[in-house]
């Protein structure tokens, strides 16, 4: 087994010796999302209208959550310095923790979110575009939020830092993944906007694994 | 006489604009043990991450049969068994997941070593244990075993001994003396007597602590 897969499946592992961390993530999703109808009320057309934007914010907030620990506890524990020391490529480390990441929060999340639309009331194939849109937009928010976190490792109130630096990058993944559901509404096909999402991870895929080993090494100093 | 397997030339490191040590050099053949001494904050685990590479060297260079070790990273690092004063362990793992883990991201398979790694720790009754239920120095003892494990030729150990009760410590020694004797070489931040035949090397306060940095403030 090579380095990479290792540390994935330690990172699992780790998950699933505590399995009410990810318990929490999903959870908020869900309450949060809930909050909506009871503060603009029960009218379906309009929450029909706000369903996936609602939905993609709430998942945008929960990605988030669990992100601060995401290389703040190998930091303390001193794992981090295995990893700077083993005799392969960093870049791939940091892939395996952001992946990690997505199986354990984006994953899931894109499995709940049509479940939710539906109780907001999305018909026809809106609650399966959204999933797809999630499952397709997720991994960037999952790259983008390591490097975040990789980038405030070992600041004070990382938490709210994090969260400032992630948010704005994650702007363009939110508009396409929110404006997919939109088209589909206006009789547009979501073909466009999940190639673009995919697009989006792309890039984040070819860029943020160097940006995030190279903030874990100055951490690591 | 043979050239040294690690060769150190004036190898100097600054943190926060301090130079913490200064144009320290030093050899070491297979077989040679190395135990830095001096007072705290004499610059010991910094000399041990420039070693490593953890922590880019203000200047000077560090070469392994002749070669600098700055050209090929990964070798390098493949080469280290790294012990920090952080243990490197997973709480929630168990003392055998800890062990394999650490093997395999370094590349190995514990594979047989790993029954050996356990005895020479006295690890066995606590193999199945999470490592967040153990005492510092049980800790202590399953990072030595993961050391021990690692077949690596040079070990980085920052203060081995520490939280280590007379047993564990005489463990340690036993592992060091059979690295040691099947021609690994040791570099160990101590302020214990290791109680291992090898040399020792005293870093100091720099007098040249005040002289501006060369290439400007680091951030």
């Amino acid at each position: 087994m090579n380095g990479f897969t290792t540390l994935l499946m330690r990172d699992l592992r780790l998950v699933l010796r505590r399995p009410g961390d990810v318990g929490v993530v999903l959870a908020f999703f869900v309450v949060a999302t809930v909050l909506f109808p009871l503060g603009i009320g029960p009218e379906t057309n309009v929450l029909a209208r706000i369903a996936a934007g609602v939905l993609w914010c709430a998942a945008l907030f929960a990605a988030l959550l669990s992100l601060d620990r995401l290389f703040a506890a190998d930091y303390e524990d001193g794992t981090l310095d295995l990893l700077l020391l083993a005799p392969w490529p960093l870049e791939l480390a940091a892939l395996a923790k952001c992946a990690a990441h997505w199986i354990v929060t984006g994953l899931p999340l894109s499995l709940l979110a049509p479940v939710l639309g539906i109780a907001f009331g999305l018909d026809g194939p809106s609650p399966l575009a959204l999933g797809v849109t999630l499952l397709v937009g997720t991994p960037t928010l999952s790259l983008i939020g390591g490097l975040a976190a990789a980038l405030t490792l070992g600041a004070r109130k990382s938490g709210a830092l994090l969260a400032l630096l992630a948010l704005p990058l994650c702007v363009p993944t939110l508009i396409f993944g929110a404006g997919a559901i939109e088209a589909l509404a206006a009789g547009e096909g979501i073909v466009t906007h999940v190639a673009i999402l995919a697009a989006l991870a792309l890039v984040a895929l070819a860029t943020t694994p160097w940006a995030i080993a190279a903030a874990l090494r100055q951490a690591g100093e | 006489m043979v050239p040294p397997l690690l060769e150190v030339t004036g190898l100097a490191c600054r943190r926060g604009g301090r130079l913490v040590f200064d144009r320290v050099s030093f050899g070491l053949g297979a077989g040679e043990l190395l135990a830095l001494t001096g007072r705290n904050g004499s610059g010991k685990t910094s000399l041990l991450r420039a070693l490593a590479g953890l922590t880019p060297p203000e200047a000077g260079t560090v070469s392994w049969r002749g070669v600098d070790v700055a050209k090929d990273p990964e070798t390098w690092r493949g080469r280290l068994a790294w012990l920090g004063h952080l243990e490197g362990l997973k709480g929630d793992l168990t003392v055998i997941e800890n062990l394999l883990i650490a093997e395999r991201l370094r590349g190995g398979e514990a594979g047989d070593r790993l029954d050996g790694a356990l005895l020479a720790f006295d690890l066995n009754a606590l193999a199945a244990r999470e490592v967040r239920t153990l005492s510092a120095g049980q800790r202590r003892r399953t990072a030595l075993a993961r050391i021990a494990l690692s077949q690596a030729p040079l070990w980085l150990l920052d203060e081995p001994l520490n939280a280590l009760d007379a047993p564990a410590q005489a463990a340690f020694r036993t592992a060091l003396q059979s690295h040691l004797a099947a021609g690994g070489l040791a570099i160990a931040a101590t302020h214990a007597e290791l109680g291992v035949e090898g040399r020792s090397l005293e870093l100091g306060p720099t007098l040249s602590s005040t002289s501006p940095p060369p290439g400007g403030e680091e951030g």
